[in-house]
């Protein structure tokens, strides 16, 4: 084979890969609805999103396994927990963190923080994630 | 050895700053690798999310000064031609560096995003586009100046044309989680197993047909082969991300089948060296340069190819995803794929560019080991963690805290290499900062 040869094959693999991906791009984009529920992403819930960007949580938990692995997946802890609990959790973070060994710390989180990343997690925890995780411990 | 051309002496500031970042990137590694075991230590000064962050950021910002300082190296050699402007190259070093320094203070005083590795704020965003921008054109203007084309600057022109493109979707941040981090991996798979490929097998061709003295004819049809794996198998292959967070099932048939050939380019590049050096028309005297170049090779295959595939199946990710085994495949992955590739294109380069014989060969050939060796027992004890971790989490159902109590033994094993780690780095930037004074007798 010549050199040009390998490289027209290149060009045209790349080419059909990019097509076939960018139409599963588009199938992927047209189940979101389905999948996640966007309907439901309240003002509240986009708002959790933003507090949870705002402190980096995911440089210490995974959410639906994806981010650091020093804290506990999120993406399913309404489920686990219960709603009360983790309030409770946030709560006490913004007044002086929270944990033990390894220590969540102290965030200034207002009420409306904290109301927004409780409908956050409730509204990722409905996200079909094919049975992800395994247990309920993520 | 001397330089051929003037003006690839610019890239002699990138490796020099890629340098003191890599150090700076292991100590916070070092810091959180700590905090694993003592969680109380510079809490709540430097808490672990922030560290992780400096530490990834780091990571990120010096392989790219060194992709950068390579590209300015070679790219005379293979164009036949001076650098298009030099002026441009030291100013948009300069803003490279602040923006990056500027960043990575600014994370220190909780100034950050919060999208994992892309946590610049937006104005660093822009800073960094303009930087790649800056660069690009300098590239092409000098690639189109210059008397030849190779296919070696034309894939490397390439790989930097799509870092570019994809880091524009970390400006993307839609309020639905499931389609920020469908994007988010444009940016971080489609970088590191997609277009960093394209840059690190440019180097890797260069680098033989320099240590080889074989025909580029031979090393670019294997150029070309390369990069035609890499697309092939990692466009789709981006599906292995697509399994659990929200995407359709389908993902699992196609990213499985497509990720699990990704292998095949990183065999493809050990193959490639392997044939190469054993063809061989000369010995090179800067053998400390020959061993991180196969060393890139045969290490990103093991980090990227082995690592990789033992998890990318989703009967396997199921079990393994978002577990210690993910870190444990980062880590050689980044270190063999793209750590080791500048480390060998600033073994080979800075020599000539000071115009000394390549000096200290044993020191440096014992930094090899050391580092490499520490890497791959890094990666072991993390696969460690991740088995056990596994077993207690996801199939005994045990809560992750509990769990992590009884791997704090596979953390100090990590901690343990990390800084068997450190003393290989420090031995390579002792012979990187304070070479010998052997001057060059002839040039080549
Ligand atoms: C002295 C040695 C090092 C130590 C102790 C260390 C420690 C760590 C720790 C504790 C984390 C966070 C893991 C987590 O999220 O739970 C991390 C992440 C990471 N480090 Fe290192 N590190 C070291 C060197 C390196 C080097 C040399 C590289 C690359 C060349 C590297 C690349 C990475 C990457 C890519 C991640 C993110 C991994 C992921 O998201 O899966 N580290 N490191
Ligand atoms: C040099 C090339 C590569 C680098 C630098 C690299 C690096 C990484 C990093 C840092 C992560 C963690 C991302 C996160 O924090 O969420 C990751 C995840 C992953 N990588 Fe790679 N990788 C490379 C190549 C490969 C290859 C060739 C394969 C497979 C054939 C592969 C399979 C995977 C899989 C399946 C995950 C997801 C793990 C999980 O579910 O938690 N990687 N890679
Ligand atoms: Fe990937």
């Amino acid at each position: 084979m010549t050199k040009t040869s390998v490289r027209n094959m290149v060009i045209g693999a790349t080419v059909i890969v990019s097509v076939v991906f960018l139409y599963m791009t588009y199938l992927s984009y047209a189940s979101l609805s389905e999948r996640t529920n966007s309907e439901k992403i309240s003002e509240e819930v986009a708002w959790g999103k933003r507090v949870w960007e705002k402190h980096a949580c995911i440089d210490c938990h995974t959410l639906l396994g994806e981010g650091a692995y020093y804290a506990p997946e999120l993406g399913n802890v309404i489920k686990r927990r219960g709603e009360a609990y983790v309030k409770i959790v946030l709560e006490t973070a913004a007044v002086q963190g929270w944990g033990t060994t390894r220590k969540m710390p102290q965030f200034d989180l207002t009420e409306k923080d904290i109301n927004g990343l409780m409908e956050f997690f409730k509204w990722m925890g409905e996200i079909d994630t094919n049975n992800w995780p395994p247990n309920i411990e993520g | 050895m001397k330089c051929q051309y003037e003006s690839q002496r610019v890239a002699y500031p990138y490796f020099i700053a890629a340098m003191a970042l890599f150090a700076a990137q292991v100590l916070f590694g070092l810091v959180v690798g700590i905090q694993y075991i003592w969680p109380d230590f510079l809490f709540p000064a430097i808490p672990f999310n922030i560290g992780r962050m400096i530490h990834i950021n780091l990571l990120v910002v010096w392989l790219i000064f060194g992709f950068m300082g390579s590209a300015y190296y070679l790219l005379p050699e293979e164009v036949e031609g001076e650098i298009f402007s030099v002026k441009l190259a030291l100013l948009h070093f300069w803003l490279f560096l602040i923006g990056g320094a500027t960043a990575i203070v600014g994370y220190l005083f909780r100034w950050h995003d919060g999208r994992e590795f892309l946590e610049q704020p937006t104005i660093i965003k822009v800073a960094i586009v303009v930087v790649v921008l800056m660069f690009i054109f300098n590239m092409f203007m000098t690639i189109m100046k210059g008397r030849r084309k190779t296919g070696i600057s034309v894939v490397l022109f390439i790989g930097f044309l799509g870092l570019a493109v994809f880091y524009l979707f970390a400006f993307f941040k839609p309020d639905n989680m499931t389609l920020d981090k469908y994007f988010w991996w444009w940016v971080v798979h489609l970088w590191v197993e997609g277009v960093w490929e394209l840059i690190m097998a440019a180097l890797l061709s260069f680098l033989l047909v320099k240590i080889t003295g074989i025909d580029r004819e031979v090393a670019e049809k294997w150029l070309y082969a390369i990069v035609g794996l890499t697309f092939l198998t990692g466009i789709i292959g981006t599906g292995h991300h697509y399994y659990w967070i929200g995407t359709p099932a389908f993902w699992q048939t196609w990213g499985a089948w497509f990720s699990a050939i990704e292998v095949l380019p990183f065999a493809a590049m050990v193959a490639f060296s392997f044939s190469m050096v054993s063809k061989r028309a000369r010995n090179h005297p800067n053998r400390a340069a020959v061993l991180w170049t196969v060393g890139a090779a045969v290490l990103s295959f093991l980090g990227a190819g082995v690592l990789g595939f033992m998890h990318t199946l989703p009967q396997i990710n199921f079990y393994t995803h978002g577990t210690q085994m993910t870190a444990s495949h980062g880590h050689l992955a980044f270190y063999g794929a793209y750590a080791v590739i500048v480390l060998a294109m600033a073994s080979y380069a800075v020599p000539n560019i000071r115009g000394v014989m390549p000096t200290h060969q044993k020191a440096e050939i014992f930094a090899f080991w050391t580092m490499s060796i520490s890497m791959v027992l890094i990666a072991l004890s993390l696969t460690g963690a991740g088995i056990v971790q596994v077993y207690l989490q996801r199939i005994l159902a045990i809560p992750y805290m509990e769990t992590q109590s009884y791997i704090t033994i596979f953390y100090a094993m990590r901690l343990f290499f990390g800084a068997t780690f450190t003393i290989g780095l420090v031995v390579y930037l002792y012979d990187f900062f304070l070479p010998g004074k052997a001057r060059a007798e002839s040039p080549s």
